[in-house]
């Protein structure tokens, strides 16, 4: 049976500090609680955000840092209750219908949360038993997966003393050890040296190639652009943009980025940039205390930093900084939420 | 339900037992039998304690070991796992109620329980005799009590498991066990309070009254002791309590 993903206008308010692995720091408005004495902080994690992922895609949500990617997954996953809207994994109900959902589906939280009482083998051994599985069955997927994940030379040590690497691998090995039609990724492959990650990438391609259902978060472009069938950009718990990586770095006007710093504001030159062929949008900074600061969203990159600083000296204004982004995810982030991925 | 995946969280906590078997019996033993020495023999061969206090000493010690045991077999695994590490969610995300996995805990301590209550009565027995009077007169309400006492110590731990973290689990043993088990009638009779009539009546929110009291009853009945029909329904009621609170707080742990 093939499953998707659905959510309709999900929110999540979170009243009590969120968990950690819901997010580190998130850009949260604080306000005050209606009928309680106590004011509690309200930190809007998700502000009605609705989605649909088919079944057999592989689905990334891009975003910062306390974007609501890991809420989104918390909620899907039935690990966080929804404050507002609705959400199916398949014909399920997320929060109605938890034990059908839970068996459909492999979870790999952003940290890893391993159980630290047993082995690697272990590990993986009791999640097929809690899954139902006989023991020949979890025994021999135990050793594939192993394998797979090159975890045999340590599979019979306890996991406390594992690198970061090696529990998220294990972590890994063990949403896949009851063969989930869905398999949710929060940040893969954050913490992994590059030949792992490929390794990921690879096992992630092969796992949606059987015909699973894959939703992983990313902060990475590279990866949302490697792995990602489609994507939702999400920002403050809101989904921004929404399509294959492909789509939306066309959606970029012109492609290419120019973030220039100038030596002192000038209205006019900004407006005078605007005039140069192949330029499509000037956009002052959006930091509230850097004015001198301009993107130009362009068609051509390299080629118009001369005439940028020709215009800049007929204005006599110094141009003091220049960085050149070719078309990517990035820039469509920048371009609609004036901020980068990492800041 | 699923038992499948019920059995499947049982055998994993008994594994895990299994692995630690030598320091959960150090630390569940070490400290009740050194009691029953100095207070048992030495301090009753040397003549300060009448002889018979051997015998009003042991169903206290019985008691105490089992609450120990219960509390820290479901309270200590769930405050480390419900940590930053969050261990606990691999279960969470089995295919079954989460309220289930608080109740498979409960079972789960419930068995340490009444294992540490049938290791200690022997080994207690061993360490005091000659000298000690049992007199089982009702088996059946001594398996009720017995029964009771490790259930309200299992349920114990889960609502102390799911209420405090880590940073707080010295003020645990130092704010709620010790008193507990100081004014838990565990080493005296309830009885000997007289003298302290406010105190007599406040000690009766203390559930360890009811376990020392009702295992005083069953097994050394010639002492003074509550009555079985007040201990049973004491008991039942706090495990009730218990119970009902400590699910409350596992799921509000679990999901946030």
């Amino acid at each position: 049976m093939l499953a998707g993903i659905r959510t309709r206008d999900l929110r999540k308010i979170y009243t009590s500090p969120p968990p950690l692995a819901a997010g580190g720091t998130f850009a949260f408005s604080t306000a005050r609680g209606k009928s309680n004495k106590q004011p509690k902080p309200q930190i809007v994690a998700l502000d009605g955000l609705s989605l649909e992922v088919s079944p057999g895609e592989i689905f990334g949500l891009l975003g910062p840092n306390g974007a609501g990617k890991s809420t989104t997954v918390g909620i899907l996953t039935t690990r966080v209750r929804p404050t507002g809207g609705q959400a199916w994994i398949g014909e399920h109900d997320v929060w109605k219908d938890q034990v059908a959902v839970k068996r459909l589906i492999g979870v790999v939280a952003q940290r890893p949360n391993l159980d630290f009482s047993l082995t690697a083998r272990e590990i993986l051994l009791f999640h097929g038993a809690y899954f139902g599985l006989d023991s020949r069955e979890r025994a021999e997927l135990a050793e594939a997966l192993l394998d797979r994940f090159k975890l045999r030379d340590r599979s019979d040590q306890m996991v406390r003393g594992f690198s970061g690497g090696m529990m998220q691998r294990l972590s890994i090995a063990r949403a896949m050890m009851h063969d989930p039609q869905i398999l949710f990724l929060d940040e893969p492959s954050a913490g992994l040296d590059p030949q792992t990650r490929l390794l990921l990438w690879e096992i992630i391609r092969e796992y949606n190639q059987r015909g699973k259902t894959i939703l992983l978060t990313t902060h990475n472009m590279e990866e949302a652009d490697a792995l990602c069938h489609r994507l939702a950009i999400i920002d403050h718990g809101r989904k921004i943009a929404l399509g294959t990586p492909g789509e939306l770095k066309a959606s970029v006007p012109g492609g290419f980025l120019l973030r220039l710093r100038f030596g002192r504001h000038s209205p006019e030159l900004l407006l005078r940039l605007q005039t140069l062929a192949g330029v499509t949008e000037v956009r002052p900074s959006s930091h509230a205390n850097d004015d001198n600061s301009a993107d130009v969203y362009a068609d051509r990159g390299g080629s118009l930093v001369s005439e940028i600083a020709n215009l800049a000296s007929g204005a006599s204004v110094e141009l003091c900084d220049v960085h050149i982004s070719e078309p990517s995810l990035e820039n469509l982030f920048l371009h609609h939420t004036g901020r980068s991925l990492r800041e | 339900m699923n038992w499948k995946t019920f059995l499947a969280l049982l055998a994993r906590d008994a594994h895990v037992a299994r692995r630690n078997f030598v320091p959960l019996l150090l630390q569940t033993f070490l400290q009740p039998m050194m009691f029953v020495f100095i207070f048992g023999r030495v301090m009753v061969s040397s003549g300060y304690m009448p002889a018979a206090y051997k015998s009003l000493l042991l169903p206290g010690i019985m008691a105490i070991s089992m609450v120990f045991t219960g509390v820290w077999a479901v309270a200590m695994p769930l405050i480390s796992e419900f940590q930053f590490t969050r261990e606990i969610e691999d279960r969470l995300l089995a295919p079954i109620e989460i309220s289930w996995l608080a109740i498979e805990k409960v079972i789960f301590g419930t068995l340490q329980a009444l294992l540490a209550g049938s290791v200690v009565i022997p080994a207690a027995w061993l360490l005091l005799r000659p000298g000690v009077e049992l007199n089982l007169r009702s088996p059946l309400s001594f398996a009720c009590v017995t029964l009771l006492v490790a259930l309200f110590s299992a349920c114990g731990g889960l609502a102390l498991g799911c209420s405090i973290n880590q940073a707080h689990i010295g003020l645990m043993f130092s704010m709620v066990l010790t008193p507990m088990i100081f004014f838990g009638c565990a080493y005296y009779p309830w009885s000997a309070l007289n003298h302290f009539p406010i105190l007599q009546k406040i000690v009766l929110v203390n559930p360890l009254v009811y376990a020392s009291e009702g295992l005083r009853g069953t097994l050394v009945p010639q002492f003074p002791h509550l009555s079985m029909p007040v201990v049973l329904i004491a008991l039942a009621f706090f495990d009730a309590l218990l119970l009902t609170a400590g699910l409350r707080q596992f799921h509000r742990k679990a999901v946030s």
